[in-house]
């Protein structure tokens, strides 16, 4: 995965999450994952297709995500209420959406689907062009983990190999 | 959160009604609360496209706050069908997928301004009032969430 894919990611992220949260936020750790996806805690996953496609997963931790919801909805929001859930997505959707908006200005044209909560306990397997990125973000209200697995889209990739490209 | 001077209509001094659009409970509850503090009234909700129409329809609101990425039917194209019914209606498009195209599209199709999510109020506030024009009025008293 190459980082001119991941960076807009990283961007948006940190263009949401500092906005949201009021308070700025870092990268604590970056890594690949050759296993499968393992949730934390909750998790929103939106898919992508086009001429990039895959999968990114927000996971939060519970009690992260009832303060991360609490505060983009200026009210207190308990770690049980749906609203928790709903705001781990709409936290998803405005970060991917961001990032997508960079990457299409960049000529890559894809479409996002809506955020969906990731249930089970484990995701699908990496495989060798979808290998997934995990990034924590460190922020004052606990940390956030971002699962990339994005690759190029096949089809185009040999028309533009067949084209010389 | 910041006061605002309430936008309340021309024509009558009422509270500016608004229709608001998302597939997110969390997204719409957080309009709500924003255009509540300009001083407006949320008049309906939906969570799809096809459902924002009947809606529109329904409650003929003075605005409407239009996501993008929706199950069922897109915003876009349920802003077009909406605008080529009611040319006079107002959507803004209310949306994290701002990429050039998408707002392009969005204009082409009828709607009146786009807004990035996430929505800073005081950006909000700007495109309402100026998307309601002559047919809104700024209160000249602030707290408009009083």
């Amino acid at each position: 995965m190459k980082m001119e894919l991941i960076q807009p990611f990283i961007n948006a992220a940190d263009a949401v999450l500092s906005q949201g949260l009021k308070s700025p936020m870092s990268i604590d750790n970056l890594s690949m994952e050759a296993e499968a996806y393992r949730r934390q805690g909750v998790a929103a996953v939106i898919q992508l297709t086009g001429d990039i496609e895959g999968r990114v997963v927000f996971d939060l931790a519970p009690k992260t995500a009832a303060i991360v919801a609490s505060h983009f909805a200026g009210t207190e929001v308990p770690e049980s209420d749906d609203l928790v859930r709903e705001a781990v997505c709409e936290l998803a959707n405005q970060v991917i959406g961001n990032a997508v908006a960079t990457l299409n200005d960049q000529g890559f044209h894809f479409r996002v689907h809506p955020p969906e909560l990731h249930t089970s306990e484990h995701g699908p397997r990496s495989t060798e062009d979808t290998e997934a990125l995990v990034l924590c973000f460190e922020t004052a209200s606990g940390s956030v983990f971002m699962n990339i697995a994005l690759r190029y889209n096949a089809s185009l990739e040999a028309k533009s190999t067949a084209a010389g490209h | 959160m910041e006061q605002f001077a309430a936008v309340k209509r021309s024509k009558d001094g009422q509270p500016v009604r608004y229709l608001i659009v998302d597939d997110s409970v969390f997204a719409r509850k957080n309009l709500g609360r924003i255009i509540e503090g300009f001083g407006g009234q949320v008049a309906g909700e939906a969570g799809d496209g096809l459902t924002a129409i009947s809606e529109y329809e329904r409650i003929k609101p003075d605005i409407v706050l239009m996501d993008i990425t929706m199950p069922q039917m897109e915003g876009i194209e349920a802003a077009e069908k909406i605008v080529q019914k009611n040319p006079d209606a107002r959507v803004v498009m209310v949306s994290s997928v701002g990429y050039q195209e998408n707002i392009v599209a969005a204009l082409q199709r009828g709607a009146r301004h786009f807004v990035q999510k996430p929505v800073k109020p005081e950006v909000l506030y700007e495109v309402i009032k100026y998307v309601l024009g002559e047919d809104g009025t700024v209160a000249s008293a602030a707290g408009a969430g009083a």
